[in-house]
């Protein structure tokens, strides 16, 4: 791994409701490729992707904690000015505005000044992705499926000029074919800008992340190869206690439907 | 059947005016979960600016320089009211409503500390004391100015909210704040901008409510905010459809039971209120924006 970091994650310790949640968190997202943030359900890895968009109340984030995103740290720093230095996040549960039409909720997502041929460049990116946008645009957002409203979700942050994307557990209940397509996606837009991913579906993970980071009850408990990891059953089983997320026949499943970007 | 028409516009007339109010407190709650007590202060604050300008200048004149001064009063306290003490208490709710309910006190005795405890005369010109008659009942000219004005500020809130990138930002953040700040848009600056535009309806409010009436007295905007408060729990908190619909229904029943029986008025809307909330205990969770 010599790729150097984009954001470099130091010391980050965070309560919530008065209980610690992540102890003294450390580690790098490399400037490119996709990062996985791995773990058990419960352990904060959300809490950890929350705290790069400032999305914690004040005070909740503990002193002497450093999220240093190239030269500029974060922490303390406004969630909006976090998403401007050109940081796209898609949450855990897509967050799209379900009151807005799918058009509306792009528009939304545009630079305010101006959408210039670079926006309308970006626009074709998106449509070209997600053809289903398109064909949705006057409907309202709460109204796609899950899996269409995880692809507007991701088109939001695609739009943007982004420079780093923070993306929780995109293929999270969907259908697998619909995961495979999101993931398809997924892997594309990693191939311009680096992506720090949560997810739970590890053939997704062996197909896309090059790094992986493991957290257990608020602490890192690995870093290293996302391969290495995986092919060793006995490691991912300790750490992720997930011995049968790479059952042959579900890897395949996930493989044909990734493979086909 | 003249009684019926009269007392129809009188009631929407009366809607007009809780509607001002409740717009802009039903945004507020909407976007940044804020139960602002203060808002019917920001209804006589506007209501003073307004009649000390028609007083001065008098007539139609001193009237049409009345709204531009209630609109703008109500603006600027609202505005100054968010960004000195609301602002620096979004993270503790509860001490933002003793805030509120602390300048919904405070600035009523202030403004009786300047006018007097006694309501001020309103001196309207002419053409505006006067009656319309329609199907044979004479409606006082007031009542039309009122719902027209609840009519244009309904229509005016509604385009700035669909066809605005600001309206949309501001429907946005009613749904979830935290992601449109994610998006790299800085929501504060819809949250001052969506408590001035509430104080300027408010203000309007209270300069509609000193002409409907004739006179201003301090407490009146809070009188009036109660109302507001159940106009805006009927319709939906953040829905600005469901506040104008609501805000017609109180007016009405307020009217009519009034009519019925002088004392009923009051009482029928809190049991509307309480008829409403149960019937909606046993609806599917949602809220439509």
């Amino acid at each position: 791994m010599t790729v150097a970091p984009i954001l470099r994650i130091r010391g980050l310790s965070v309560s919530l409701g008065g209980s610690a949640v992540l102890r003294e968190v450390s580690f790098d997202v490399a400037a490119t490729g996709v990062t996985a943030l791995l773990g058990r359900n419960g352990v904060g890895k959300t809490t950890t992707v929350r705290s790069v968009l400032g999305l914690h109340r004040p005070g909740s984030v503990a002193r002497g904690s450093s999220l240093m995103f190239e030269d500029r740290e974060l922490c303390g720093m406004r969630t909006d000015r976090i998403a401007r230095l050109g940081i796209g996040y898609v949450p855990e549960d897509r967050a799209v505005f379900a009151g807005l039409t799918v058009a509306e909720n792009l528009r939304l997502a545009e630079p305010p000044r101006g959408r210039g041929t670079l926006g309308a460049a970006r626009y074709d990116f998106v449509h070209e992705l997600f053809p289903v946008l398109r064909e949705r645009a006057r409907q309202p957002a709460g109204t796609l499926s899950g899996g269409e409203q995880q692809m507007l979700a991701l088109a939001r942050v695609l739009l943007g000029p982004s420079r780093l994307l923070v993306i929780d557990e995109p293929t999270k209940g969907l259908a697998p074919k619909v995961a495979g397509e999101v993931a398809a996606a997924l892997l594309r837009a990693a191939r311009q800008v680096p992506v720090l991913l949560v997810e739970q579906n590890l053939a997704v993970v062996r197909r896309m992340a090059r790094d992986a980071v493991v957290l257990d009850v608020g602490r890192v408990v690995h870093t290293g190869g996302a391969r290495d990891l995986l092919a060793d059953a006995d490691l991912t089983n300790r750490l992720l206690g997930v011995a049968a997320a790479l059952e042959p026949a579900e890897t395949a499943a996930a493989q044909t439907s990734v493979g086909t970007e | 059947m003249s009684t019926f028409i009269l007392l129809t516009a009188t009631g929407l007339g009366l809607a007009a005016l809780y509607f001002l109010v409740a717009a802009g407190l039903s945004l507020i709650f909407g976007l940044m979960d804020v139960l602002n007590f203060a808002h019917g202060a920001f209804v006589s604050v506007g209501a003073y600016a307004a009649w000390t300008v028609a007083d001065h200048v008098g007539g139609t004149a001193g009237l049409l320089l009345a709204l531009p001064a209630a609109v703008a009063a109500g603006a600027a306290a609202a505005g100054l009211t968010e960004l000195s003490v609301i602002r620096p208490l979004y993270a503790r709710p509860l001490d933002q409503v003793l805030v509120t309910v602390g300048l919904g006190l405070a600035i009523p005795a202030l403004l009786q500390a300047i006018w007097g405890a006694d309501p001020v005369e309103w001196q309207l010109p002419g053409w505006l004391n006067g009656t319309v008659t329609v199907l044979g009942a004479r409606l006082p000219t007031t009542r039309f100015v009122l719902i027209g004005s609840a009519a244009l500020l309904l229509l005016g809130l509604h385009l700035l909210l669909s066809r605005t990138r600001a309206g949309l930002v501001v429907r946005a953040g009613v749904e979830d704040r935290d992601m449109v700040a994610a998006l790299g848009i800085n929501v504060r600056r819809a949250f001052t901008a969506v408590f001035a535009l509430g104080g300027a309806a408010a203000g309007l409010a209270g300069l509609l409510d000193g002409v409907y009436q004739g006179s201003t007295s301090p407490g009146d905007g809070t009188s009036l905010l109660i109302f507001a408060f159940v106009v805006v729990v009927l319709g939906r908190m953040g829905s600005l459809m469901g506040t104008a619909v609501a805000a017609a229904a109180v007016g009405l029943v307020q009217q009519f039971a009034d009519y019925a029986s002088s004392s009923l008025g009051d009482e029928s809307v809190v049991i509307l209120l309480a008829a409403v909330l149960l019937l909606r205990r046993r609806e599917p969770k949602g809220r439509p924006a």
